[in-house]
């Protein structure tokens, strides 16, 4: 957990509503996968958690959908913007039980976070599969970014405009996985914890949140073991944890 | 050298400064970020005597310059705060912390204020007067002199530590309130606790709180504070933790000169985790700034003359 100040480097639309946000600062404090940053922005009181799509040298990458006050000012700021950002924070994905073929599966915004876990597994020799859920062609993002890793994306949208027409999670019925790590949508992640087979599964929850660190108890989730909040004890649980 | 110490309800503060209950949880939190033995001391998360869930999320909120929560208590109970928190706090804080006890009748107040009352941690007892009487309609106790007289009372018979009410500031006259505690043996008062608020989403049309209104916290309410602080102050004899959207150490000092003998910092932590160690390391050199040497001096200063 850190705190720091980073410094826009560049701010690119991906899909309509959905900029990637590349930031200059302290990284060291992001220590894995899946976890979250904590971004105040100017002009809102609280700050606002999001995925870590990519913290190397020194710089963050942050996916942001533009869908409130917070997320619009954010989406806007110019190169060379500074913005004070808690990093580190969430346990992030554990990758000791992905096994030989991981399954990733992201929905929507929900897909660039997976990216780091992507390279990650790679790096130790796994063989990660990436699914991608979106409404249409027009709305996925990363793609290339995941071909660049040598692992080409399975595509499902809802109006069949690009790959296979339907939901992601009809790929937990046709591929042989060892583990599933899911990343976007509540409806999704709770049918991945219904229907995956695989007793392997880390879902990666979003949640309102006030501080993001754990002192506030406003994401707080019910869980088997009793209350569990979403920015401390999360956002990554295992499968049959969440009561949904 | 500038003395930040002062005294509250006989237990001297190296500083004024107190993390607000419910913005500090226990503080293990925030002493992975550092050392708590900079602040006066920290209010525990408000305790209630059986397991909470809390409210349905969403209960939290951005607001302008401010936080609206709808938290609902959320706690592990009594016991499992003693067993699993209490153990905790000296490995964090020299210092006694302050208990923060909620009930939906008289009688759980008064069996939550006992098991506090034999922890060698807690140096205060907060009672938080803002919970609903399940057995009065829902009411808030603290939103009539005799619901915060009736609790007060019946705790303080039942306990020996510093007894501290906190009150809400969503009432007519809270004077006549902080009145009808001091006449009950408080040995002190906190406010305010948060304001009663609204925000509706306008692509839902839907209040964005999951039981529509909360709490208001934060600078939007410094103002507030500082007011109902002052009243009080007039109206009552016994030490006040004055808190409200307090962010600087500034804030604090204007806080003191209202009539707080120590200053709670609240929506603040959630912000920037380093906020009350900010604030309470700052302390000096803003005293100095204003040629303030010992901070005891100025509680209540703006009322002289």
């Amino acid at each position: 957990m850190n705190k720091g100040i980073f410094t826009v480097i560049s701010n690119e639309q991906l899909i309509p509503g959905v900029h990637r946000l590349r930031l200059r600062g302290d990284t060291s404090g992001v220590t894995a996968p899946g976890q979250f940053a904590d971004v105040l922005i100017p002009g809102c009181f609280l700050r606002r958690p999001f995925s870590v799509c990519g913290a190397e040298d020194g710089v963050l990458t942050l996916c942001v959908r533009n869908s409130g006050r917070g997320t619009a000012l954010l989406t806007a700021s110019a190169p060379g913007t500074e913005l004070d950002i808690l990093t580190g924070l969430g346990n992030g994905f554990d990758l000791a039980d992905a096994g030989e073929r991981p399954l990733l599966l992201g929905g929507g915004t929900g897909f660039p976070p997976l990216h780091p876990l992507c390279a990650a597994l790679l790096a130790l020799g796994a063989h990660p599969m990436a699914v991608l859920g979106c409404p249409s062609a027009g709305s996925a993002p990363y793609l290339d970014e995941f071909r660049a890793l040598g692992v080409e994306p399975l595509v499902y949208t809802l109006d069949g405009s690009l790959g296979e027409t339907g939901l992601p999670t009809q790929a937990l019925h046709s591929l042989d996985y060892t583990s599933v790590y899911a990343c976007g949508p509540l409806p999704m992640l709770s049918a991945i914890d219904r229907e995956s087979e695989s007793p392997h599964v880390q879902l990666s929850l979003e949640a309102r949140m006030g501080c993001g660190f754990g002192a506030c108890m406003g994401c707080t989730v019910q869980t088997i073991s009793g209350p569990r909040r979403v920015c401390k004890d999360g956002p990554v649980f295992r499968k049959g944890e969440i009561i949904w | 050298m500038v003395d930040t110490s002062v005294v509250l309800c006989g237990e001297t503060l190296a500083n004024p400064i107190i993390p607000a209950s419910g913005t500090f949880g226990y503080g293990r939190e925030f002493a992975r970020f550092y050392d708590l033995n900079c602040l006066g001391s920290f209010a525990l998360k408000g305790t209630t005597e059986a397991a909470r869930f809390g409210n349905p999320t969403p209960r939290i909120a951005d607001a302008p310059c401010g936080v609206l929560n709808s938290v609902g208590l959320q706690s592990p109970g009594v016991d499992a705060v003693i067993a699993e928190e209490l153990p905790n706090i000296p490995r964090i804080f020299a210092g006694k912390v302050m208990a923060n006890i909620c009930g939906f009748s008289v009688g759980e107040y008064v069996r939550v204020a006992e098991k506090f009352d034999a922890c060698p941690q807690i140096g205060w007892l907060e009672v938080n007067v803002s919970c609903p009487n399940v057995h009065g309609g829902g009411m808030g106790f603290g939103t009539t002199p005799q619901g915060a007289a009736e609790v007060t009372r019946a705790v303080r018979r039942a306990v020996k530590k510093p007894l501290i009410v906190k009150l809400t500031p969503n009432v007519t006259d809270i004077c006549e309130i902080a009145r009808a505690c001091e006449a009950e043996g408080a040995d002190g008062l906190s406010l305010i606790n948060t304001v009663l608020a609204m925000r509706i989403d306008l692509n839902s049309r839907r209040p964005v709180l999951g039981t529509g209104t909360g709490g208001l916290s934060g600078p939007a309410v410094f103002p507030l504070a500082v007011r109902m602080v002052w009243q009080v102050y007039e109206a009552v004899g016994i030490p006040i933790v004055g808190m409200g959207g307090v962010r600087s150490a500034a804030d604090a000092l204007e806080l003191m000169l209202a009539g707080a003998t120590a200053v709670g910092v609240g929506a603040a932590n959630l912000v920037d985790p380093y906020a009350a160690r900010d604030i309470a390391l700052g302390l000096p050199s803003e005293m100095e700034k204003y040629n303030i040497t010992d901070l005891k001096s100025i509680i209540g200063g703006a009322h002289n003359g």
